[in-house]
């Protein structure tokens, strides 16, 4: 049984990663990418997995929208288990899971014009004729803040914050319930974050939807999340309200890790 | 206070296209012990102004302008009286420590080089100092041997750091080299490269786009807006009482640790019908 408000759920999810190690690489090391992981998503709101690199938070991204197979564990939408469905009705599960990459530049294919990169979960899902795809994505492009006349434009012509619009985009234009952000802002200068955070917030608010956000920048966590995964080596070390859990850490290694925020002799903060 | 560096209305234009500015009029003072941020967006000019004390320039740019260094204008040193100051009295560490480091070489040969290149150290002695900086950014002395990926990336920087540090320069350029990283790390890193410029008496200048790192480590802030500086001061002034619409326009994109600020993009329209710049 699920609680009420729940739409995605991460049970008991174990993955191990095997690593030639020793002399040649003849032997064999397993490194527990994630190791017993359960989480829950409640409908509307924002959980942010933070963790240090190796930490398995973007594993857990992946592993959420079965891109990558997990060992076991189980992942549920809507309390159906996404493990147990053919690949005909996972495509179908995905048109309300989606993702927005970290880097906008490795993420948009350049030889794609950006109308046939955002309409192509369209096509896929076979929504719309060519022409109702063209004027959904002209909407969503302007909805995100780019121009219509911009669909026939190719990736290269933006910049990096205008790019991570499209992926955003992309994303958005199948009307998810989830959305998986996996660093989305990390690579943006701190003029072109703020002004994507706002953007995700207020889509987030118009659109209804759920954010899975993973990042390593606890200031961006502080405001764009409700709920709060802390991971280590694979493991959740705590989680929980973002308030309670900033406010007053339980565990060593949350502690040491808001420790180690920059800027926190008021200089910053105070504006 | 002993003066270091001195930048006199620097300029950096395209070659091809000097109406191209890409650093604009920039003049600045660097003292010994004393740490600057050169805080921006990307394009802002910052690197360049790094690169163009270090003489690094890309040849499809050109700089006019004064750079004086304990009184002497590197811009015009030849390229062979450059490599003798280079590395020796003025040490940098670039963003990614992967890149900087040969994949190929262990990491206590390519500090023995630079150490060999200006100091003539050979044989055993080499071999000491090597470990003494290592031992210094705290490194193991045996991790030597170690080749750069057998490091972790805050190892890797340290070992970036031994290197910049080993001839002792007077001035330090740090172009944003904990960006890459981990926070812990970063904290780490930071705290190293504080305690050393203290110990060395170095002048250290900082190049980042993260205000909470300034926070901890400047002494001096510059601000810097499409090749412009654009406000500069201590970090008290710059931080806590900016003057300059743009910084203020920066610093509430900052997202606070109490998360109740009300994030703000910068208007760049209002910048410019302002006449805020140009």
């Amino acid at each position: 049984m699920q609680e009420a408000g729940v739409i995605l759920e991460a049970r008991h999810l174990v993955k191990a990663y095997k690593q030639r190690s020793g002399s040649f690489g003849f032997q064999q090391t397993t490194i527990k990418a994630l190791d017993d992981v359960s989480m829950t998503l409640t409908k509307g709101s924002t959980l942010a997995v933070v963790g240090e690199s190796g930490s398995g938070k973007s594993t857990l991204a992946r592993c959420l929208l079965q891109l990558h197979p997990f060992d076991s564990g189980d992942v549920l939408f809507h309390g159906q288990s996404l493990t147990q469905l053919d690949a005909k009705g996972l495509r179908k599960a995905r048109k309300n899971l989606q993702m927005v990459f970290q880097d906008p530049f490795a993420s948009l294919n350049p030889r794609m014009r950006v109308s046939d990169i955002v309409a192509e979960g369209l096509l896929v899902h076979g929504l719309g004729s060519a022409s109702q795809r063209l004027q959904k994505v002209q909407q969503m492009l302007e909805r995100v803040g780019l121009q219509a006349g911009d669909a026939a434009k190719y990736p290269h012509q933006f910049s990096g914050g205008q790019r991570q619009r499209i992926g955003i985009a992309r994303a958005l234009v199948l009307e998810p319930e989830v959305v998986v952000c996996d660093e989305p802002v990390s690579a943006l200068d701190v003029s072109v974050q703020a002004q994507i955070l706002l953007l995700l917030k207020s889509l987030q608010k118009e659109m209804g939807l759920s954010y899975v956000f993973i990042t390593h920048d606890l200031r961006v966590v502080r405001h764009i999340a409700d709920q709060i995964v802390v991971m280590n080596k694979g493991k959740i070390v705590e989680q929980g309200d973002v308030n309670t859990i900033y406010q007053s850490p339980q565990q060593k290694y949350t502690r040491e890790l808001l420790k180690a925020i920059p800027g926190q002799n008021g200089l910053v903060t105070n504006n | 206070m002993t003066e270091i560096l001195n930048i006199v209305n620097l300029n950096v234009t395209l070659k091809k296209d000097p109406s191209r500015v890409l650093v604009k009029d920039t003049s600045f003072k660097l003292s010994a012990g004393k740490t600057t941020c050169i805080v921006g967006e990307s394009g802002s000019g910052k690197s360049l102004t790094a690169l163009t004390i270090m003489g690094l320039l890309s040849n499809q740019l050109t700089a006019s302008g004064h750079v004086f260094f304990n009184g002497q204008d590197l811009t015009m040193l030849d390229n062979k009286a450059m490599q003798k100051i280079r590395g020796a009295q003025i040490g940098m560490i670039f963003q990614e420590p992967m890149t900087s480091l040969n994949p190929v070489l262990t990491v206590g040969f390519q500090i023995g080089e630079v150490l060999t290149a200006h100091l003539n150290l050979k044989g055993a002695a080499l071999k000491l100092k090597v470990e003494q900086l290592l031992l210094q950014v705290g490194i193991p002395a045996e991790r030597a041997n170690s080749y750069p990926d057998e490091l972790s990336g805050g190892q890797r920087q340290r070992v970036m750091v031994a290197m910049s540090i080993a001839c002792e320069p007077a001035l330090l350029i740090a172009d944003e080299p904990t960006t890459a990283l981990d926070v812990t790390v970063q904290a780490q890193i930071l705290t190293l490269l504080d305690e050393l410029k203290s110990r060395m008496k170095m002048a250290m200048l900082f190049i980042t786009h993260d205000f909470g790192v300034v926070s901890d480590i400047a002494d001096d802030v510059i601000v810097m807006f499409k090749g412009e500086i654009v406000e500069a001061g201590t970090k008290k002034q710059v931080l806590e009482n900016p003057q300059h619409p743009y910084t203020r326009a920066l610093l509430d994109c900052v997202p606070d640790l109490a998360g109740k600020k009300i994030l703000k993009p910068i208007d760049y329209a209002w910048l410019k019908t302002n006449e805020v710049t140009e």
